[in-house]
């Protein structure tokens, strides 16, 4: 597809694809019109890095621990519920 | 949810090894308990960082949590194993975390304010940022994202961790219960269809909505500092 500026993508409605285009959603003409825009645009470059990194850094933070204390009471209920179906 | 739509979304796997779950659930079922602590260990964290993600504090985590294996242990003869063990019980303590919440305030008062704030409407960007259409390019950044400073490191830092935490603490439920278990803790989209009962159209919306909030929070974050230390 030869783009006219016209027929561009905006960088407005490129913030509203970002996560189809992450998500690998886009048919290929969107997908192509969406990296022409990129193509060109360092500040809608930016902002999907700096989704990728917002991303990337949810994925990194540690899950909670379970005391263990939690796990013992845990461990009592399931011998409870264990012994009272046998 | 028709039998086909099942059957395809059971084929295309629901996360986790079906052979394994099926094992453990033996296992689980004759009462071994070495089981039951892999399974405590394998999901304890997950459903406690799910959870905390609903309720106001640690402690009325804690409470959801153990009501949430009491109800696991009391369904497991009847469970199906039709999604994985894993979103099974997602889906238990999402349940119990949502009546909880509810329970404990954390909800917006106007129904048309809500429904219009769980549907997630509007822009993932301040429509302020984009030039008008008198702007030499229309729709273009006017006040473009300006570069974080060591972006890589100032992410993995405890405040700036708190600053998301918060953020998603703050999304409509919807959208806080898809970042927690996509972005949280790395579920496949499928998985949380299955869990939360989404399409996946509507599953990537609320991502997206909750990711473009998320990602706002840290630059509001992270750019006033960025200005301070180029003074």
């Amino acid at each position: 597809m030869s783009p006219r500026t016209n027929q561009m993508l905006t960088c407005r409605e490129m913030v509203e694809l970002v996560s189809d285009y992450l998500e690998g959603r886009l048919d290929d003409p969107d997908r192509e019109r969406f990296e022409e825009h990129v193509a060109e645009c360092d500040a809608c470059t930016l902002y999907i890095e700096q989704m990728r990194m917002t991303i990337a850094a949810l994925g990194h933070i540690p899950t909670e621990t379970v005391s263990a204390e939690a796990e013992r009471e845990l461990l009592d209920a399931f011998r409870d519920w264990s012994s009272t179906r046998s | 949810m028709p039998e086909e739509e099942a059957a395809r979304r059971e084929a295309q796997g629901s996360g986790g090894a079906p052979d394994a779950d099926a094992q453990l659930l033996d296992r689980l079922r004759q009462g071994d308990e070495d089981a039951f602590r892999e399974l405590l260990r394998e999901q304890g964290p997950f459903l406690m960082r799910l959870v905390m993600m609903h309720v106001p504090s640690r402690g009325v985590a804690e409470e959801v949590v153990a009501d949430t294996w009491e109800a696991v242990l009391n369904g497991l003869d009847r469970f199906e194993g039709r999604s994985s063990l894993r979103t099974w019980i997602a889906s238990i303590a999402l349940n119990k975390a949502r009546t909880r919440g509810k329970r404990e305030g954390r909800i917006v008062p106007f129904a048309l304010l809500r429904r219009r704030y769980e549907e997630g409407g509007g822009p993932a960007v301040d429509p302020d940022r984009f030039q008008g259409r008198r702007g030499e390019r229309p729709g273009w950044w006017a006040s473009p994202p300006v570069a974080w400073e060591e972006p890589e490191r100032q992410l993995e830092a405890a405040e700036t961790r708190d600053v998301m935490l918060r953020a998603i603490r703050d999304l409509p439920p919807r959208q806080r219960e898809v970042i927690t278990l996509r972005d949280l803790l790395g579920w496949e989209s499928d998985e949380v269809c299955n869990a939360l009962d989404l399409t996946e159209t509507n599953q990537r919306v609320l991502l997206h909505r909750a990711r473009s909030k998320v990602r706002a929070a840290v630059e509001e974050y992270l750019e006033p500092k960025a200005e301070e230390a180029s003074r």
